[in-house]
């Protein structure tokens, strides 16, 4: 239950939509106390309220908005990138810098083991507390973990190792040093090197999809997100701000940008949405990393199967048929 | 992003890959008449000598942006152009509204302001008698964003340079990702990048020539994988808008920040080439290069 993992009333973080989940929550954890206070037996009302307060999260998560999705996916007790690997990956061992200017923190690169399969990661990482957050810039990289990606994708090309890819950043820096440092050049390389790298790639959105720097290390064979994580090609604010002229209208971009696990599956630019515990991640961390865990062991052994050619030639083709146009007849064409 | 632009910063800075810089016509002073001022010195000058020098300034060489059709017909031999992939046109597939506005009508009056059906125009053409497969961005249309058209055309006119062995020039010109599309133009970054590995893996010599401005996704893709890069001169080249960075940093940007002598000053850019060498620069570089 709530209580036990950290979200119940006391030490909670809120979302507006929850209100009612943690009233429900309160009257629980007060029935309960007085049980065990007075001695007297509410186990009937206890579960009943249990049953509900399932059935409530259950159909509060089923229908949440675009909005409300983007919210659980900055939920801060949301587990990031690191904490996937510290239950995931079985001795990891993390390699620093990209051997060209310094060791970007917002991206941690390494070996490790996926239930029998050795790896290498490439895993974007928000920071837990103050200080880790200040450590690796909120997940926000620099071109230096771009460039150390590529660097530890070519490792894993070089001695046949598949690369998992954990993707969860609001984007990449916007600071003068990263623009100096050419972080558009870090991308852009990164996009033409995964889109040929003669090795499996797997890509999961955890949690932000956040534009082109979810993209720069977000090319490969299969692209799957967590239920609750959202892509997009800005965020709802900046569009807001953009097209509404104001970031208070974040809820309505959101809805209108399409940028849930479920309108990506439809337009093609998922390719599996990987199920959330009940009620989110963030409400069990574990249930969520089992869940991660089988889909990448499951698409692992899926993909190894496939020889080096053939990986590219449906890896290519993935990619060329995103987007969608339309084909005019050529009179009407011919106009223009 | 072609909509004005709000006084009031976003919290939530980190956007990139969709531009939100200076608008694209604002830089254009008095396009209709017989005289226009020059951004750069100030000078009123006749807009036909303006015209004749191909849009430069001719008092201090301030390049103004020019439209994807004057740009071929700066670039190209005279009618060289073949154009390809014209019939390929925008959708909606995300049924895009913001405001009581759609994205289908934008896409409409865009189309009927400018005569073409998007933002690129692909095609063959020949640079001082040497074939190409030439891609120009137009920044009239949308702020030359790109979405899925854009990716689109420039795969099919990559993957035709790739079985033609011809050598390919893309003239960039982009506010970035075009966010009506969602996730879709986010993915062209992709799309367009595998195409160009491809191109690269058969022998092809890609030329990318950067104009004002080339920004966001354009950038973090195609534009700076070029095998030589060149830049007009002056050309905001960047990858998140400058507002989005102040406001990020809490200071002032440096002097020159993100213009293209900034950018070969730190290593990004081959050659900053006036408008009218462009075409004897890359006749010679595909001289040296592809001949």
């Amino acid at each position: 239950m709530a209580k036990d993992n950290g979200n119940g009333p006391a030490g909670g973080y809120q979302l507006p939509f929850e209100k009612p989940i943690f009233r429900l929550e309160r009257q629980i954890a007060e029935l309960e106390g007085s049980q065990a206070e007075s001695g007297r037996d509410f186990s009937s009302e206890i579960r009943k309220l249990r049953a509900q307060y399932v059935s409530l999260l259950k159909k509060t998560y089923q229908s949440l908005t675009p909005w409300e999705t983007v919210l659980v996916a900055r939920h801060p007790k949301r587990p990031l990138g690191c904490e996937y690997i510290d239950r995931i990956v079985k001795s990891f061992v993390e390699l620093h810098g990209d051997r060209r200017f310094a060791d970007d923190r917002a991206i941690r690169c390494g070996l490790g083991r996926i239930g029998t399969e050795k790896v290498a990661l490439i895993v974007q990482h928000k920071g837990r507390d103050t200080k880790e957050k200040i450590a690796c810039n909120f997940g926000c990289a620099h071109p230096e973990g771009y460039r150390k990606a590529l660097r530890v994708m070519k490792l894993a090309e070089k001695f046949h190792l598949p690369v998992v890819t954990l993707i969860d950043t609001q984007g990449a820096y916007p600071g003068v040093g990263s623009e100096e440092r050419g972080v558009a050049e870090a991308i852009a390389r990164n996009l033409l090197e995964m889109s040929r790298l003669r090795t499996p790639i797997l890509c999961v959105i955890i949690g932000e999809g956040g534009s082109g720097g979810a993209l720069g290390v977000g090319v490969g064979d299969r692209i799957a997100i967590l239920e609750f994580a959202y892509y997009s090609v800005i965020s709802p604010e900046g569009c807001a701000s953009i097209l509404w002229r104001t970031g208070e209208k974040a809820s309505e971009a959101a809805e209108a940008l399409k940028l849930t696990a479920r309108h990506l599956k439809e337009l093609d630019v998922v390719d599996e949405i990987v199920p959330e515990p009940l009620g989110g991640a963030h409400r069990s961390p574990a249930e969520a990393a089992t869940n991660l865990e089988r889909f990448l062991v499951r698409t692992l052994r899926d993909l190894k199967r496939l020889g080096p050619d053939e990986l590219l030639r449906r890896r290519y083709d993935r990619w060329r048929r995103m987007g969608k146009v339309i084909h005019l007849e050529l009179q009407t064409a011919a106009k223009s | 992003m072609a909509e004005p632009q709000p006084t009031n910063g976003t919290k939530n800075p980190y956007d990139p890959t969709v531009f939100e810089g200076p608008q694209i016509r604002k830089k254009r002073d008095v396009p209709d008449g017989l005289w226009m001022r020059c951004p750069g010195c100030e000078s009123m000058l006749y807009r036909k000598t303006v015209a004749e020098n191909l849009e430069v300034c001719p008092e201090c060489e301030h390049h103004f942006r020019v439209g994807g059709r004057l740009r071929v017909q700066q670039l190209a031999d005279p009618d060289s152009f073949e154009e390809r992939f014209a019939e390929i046109a925008p959708a909606d597939p995300l049924e895009f509204k913001w405001s009581g506005k759609r994205y289908a009508d934008r896409l409409k009056a865009e189309q009927d302001k400018s005569g073409n059906t998007e933002a690129i125009l692909t095609g063959i053409a020949y640079i001082k008698g040497r074939r190409v497969a030439l891609a120009v961005m137009d920044g009239d249309f949308l702020m030359g964003s790109m979405g899925s058209v854009l990716g689109e055309k420039l795969s099919l006119l990559i993957e035709e340079a790739t079985r033609s062995s011809l050598p390919l020039v893309v003239v960039c010109m982009s506010g970035g990702a075009r966010m009506h599309e969602g996730a879709l133009s986010l993915m062209q970054m992709g799309k367009t990048s595998a195409a160009l590995a491809r191109f690269d893996d058969g022998g092809g010599l890609y030329i990318a020539v950067l104009t004002d401005p080339t920004t966001g996704g354009t950038t973090a893709s195609f534009a700076m994988l070029g095998d030589v890069i060149l830049s007009e001169p002056g050309a905001l080249i960047g990858f998140a808008g400058q507002r989005v960075i102040a406001n990020t940093i809490k200071s002032e940007l440096p002097e020159g920040f993100q213009r293209a002598e900034f950018l070969m000053d730190k290593g990004f850019v081959d050659r900053i080439v006036p408008r009218k060498e462009l075409r004897s620069e890359i006749a010679q570089l595909i001289d040296y290069l592809k001949p």
